[in-house]
């Protein structure tokens, strides 16, 4: 039902924008320029090692119709703290593909997007399509999307096991340019899943002092709807010394309770020709889902089960830095033009109501669980 | 279990955006309101430094890694859809 209106105010709501779209007379805007990506990302922290290499490409085939290929990798090596309580560590690979293609006609671009995610107890498979048109002189852009994914959840080792799920999204944002230094944009995005949204391998506790260890495991049991809502400011600032400063501060709930915001500040600065750096800090915090405890009183406790500590009470903070160097023409292809990046970014999560259960402590009482993480990426893009 | 985000407020949502896009779309112009930044203006906003996405890639990594380790998503201003993160 909650999903059947989501739709229908969804469609609604591209049909008005449409029709406001076909109303104006409007002159060309312009495709964004060619470009090859080869990428190589690296993430390391609580137990976990993922890494391995992306590529994208983008090519216009007329001056209104641009084609985008994009295929990641990731190699999975996970030791977590949720796997080793209850499980053994595992290896996997996650293969994604996407496809789109762009269409612009005057000052409207509509894009249309395809992706699928793989891996062996997962396949993910999802199209978007969007709509931005630029008015107002070009000071303001709008944009509007759709979303349907459609998910194949497996268990390994368990034949039997096989569940699925769905998700909807709309989105919608203006981009405002406020004057000659200063651009803002608001973002909202609504999101419906149903279905499975459990992990299948993860388990709560629970008190049980018939066993040694006095805490025994169940499954977890997730309700099979989740409703979401963000909505993201964020605004780029032109320094006078040729420099750009950027803020972004979102805030999201669901009907799972959890409340989360975020807020993000950068800065890209030139040096000479042709190195660029970059600085980022980002911090986050959320409020645990309803349905989450680390530790539960006694077996089947609730109707819904939680201990992810995704969904527990946490906050984390990032440091980022990163530079980026345009090539000599010696060294690029032909009449390109290419840049070698580099970017780490370094995570500490700190859990405030999930504990680490290989601490010591006794049951209830071991420390709050908290890790860092390094996530590199290098890449180099080829602007033709 | 409390739903916090009832229908009613999603469907107010999505009517305010439309409302207050069909403003942008139409009625800045008629209401007097002309563009306040001309084009030959936006030398600086045109520089490869402001833009938001300027590493498409990357962006979408950082994002593929922040869906699976928080709660939070949508709004990016990136792709997104299903992070197969089990």
């Amino acid at each position: 039902m909650v999903v059947t209106n989501f739709i229908n105010k969804g469609v609604k709501l591209l049909a008005v924008l449409l029709v406001s779209m076909t109303s104006l007379s409007v002159q060309a805007a312009v495709l964004d320029p060619d470009r090859a990506d080869v990428l190589y990302h690296s993430y390391e922290g609580g137990g976990m090692t993922i890494d391995g290499p992306s590529v994208l490409l983008r090519k216009k085939t007329s001056e209104s119709v641009a084609f985008t290929a994009y295929y990641y990798l990731d190699s999975i090596s996970s030791a977590s703290v949720d796997v080793i309580s209850t499980a053994s560590a595992y290896t996997e690979k996650r293969n994604e593909g996407q496809f789109g293609v762009e269409y612009l006609h005057d000052k409207t671009l509509m894009s249309f997007n395809l992706r699928q995610s793989d891996e062996d107890d997962y396949l993910a498979q999802s199209f978007s399509i969007n709509v931005s048109q630029d008015t107002f002189g070009d000071l303001t852009n709008l944009n509007l999307g759709l979303s349907y994914g459609d998910n194949e959840i497996k268990r390994n080792g368990d034949d039997q096991f096989e569940e699925q799920s769905e998700q909807y999204r709309i989105r919608a944002g203006i981009n405002q340019v406020l004057t000659r230094n200063l651009t803002a944009s608001i973002n909202v995005e609504a999101i419906a899943d149903s279905g499975y949204l459990n992990n299948p391998y993860r388990t709560v506790r629970y008190v049980d002092n018939s066993v040694p260890s006095g805490v025994a495991y169940q499954a977890e049991v997730y309700p099979e709807t989740r409703n979401s809502f963000a909505a993201k400011l964020s605004a780029s600032y032109f320094l006078p010394y040729r420099a750009a400063l950027f803020f972004h501060y979102r805030h999201f709930n669901d009907s799972w309770e959890i409340t989360a915001s975020d807020v993000e500040l950068g800065y890209r600065h030139p040096l000479g020709d042709s190195l660029e750096l970059e600085f980022k800090v980002r911090y986050y915090q959320q409020t645990q889902a309803e349905f989450y405890s680390d530790l539960f009183p006694y077996r089947d406790a609730q109707n819904y089960l939680a201990r992810d500590k995704e969904l527990s009470d946490f906050s984390d903070i990032t440091y980022g830095i990163g530079i980026t160097y345009q090539l000599p023409a010696s060294v690029s292809f032909g009449n390109t033009r290419s840049e070698a990046s580099l970017q780490w970014d370094y995570i500490d999560f700190q859990y405030n109501n999930f504990r680490d259960p290989t601490a010591d402590g006794g049951v209830g009482n071991e420390p709050f669980y908290g890790f860092s993480a390094n996530v590199i990426r290098a890449f180099v893009s080829v602007y033709f | 279990m409390t739903n916090t985000l009832s229908p009613r407020v999603t469907a107010l949502s999505l009517n305010c955006i439309a409302l207050l896009s069909l403003i942008s779309l139409s009625g800045c112009t008629s209401m007097g309101i002309e563009p306040w930044v001309k084009p030959y203006e936006r030398q600086n906003l045109a520089d490869p430094i402001m833009r938001f996405n300027r590493h498409p890639s990357a962006s979408m990594h950082m994002a593929h890694v922040l869906e699976g380790r928080e709660s939070a998503r949508g709004a990016e201003g990136t792709g997104g859809g299903g992070c197969g993160c089990n």
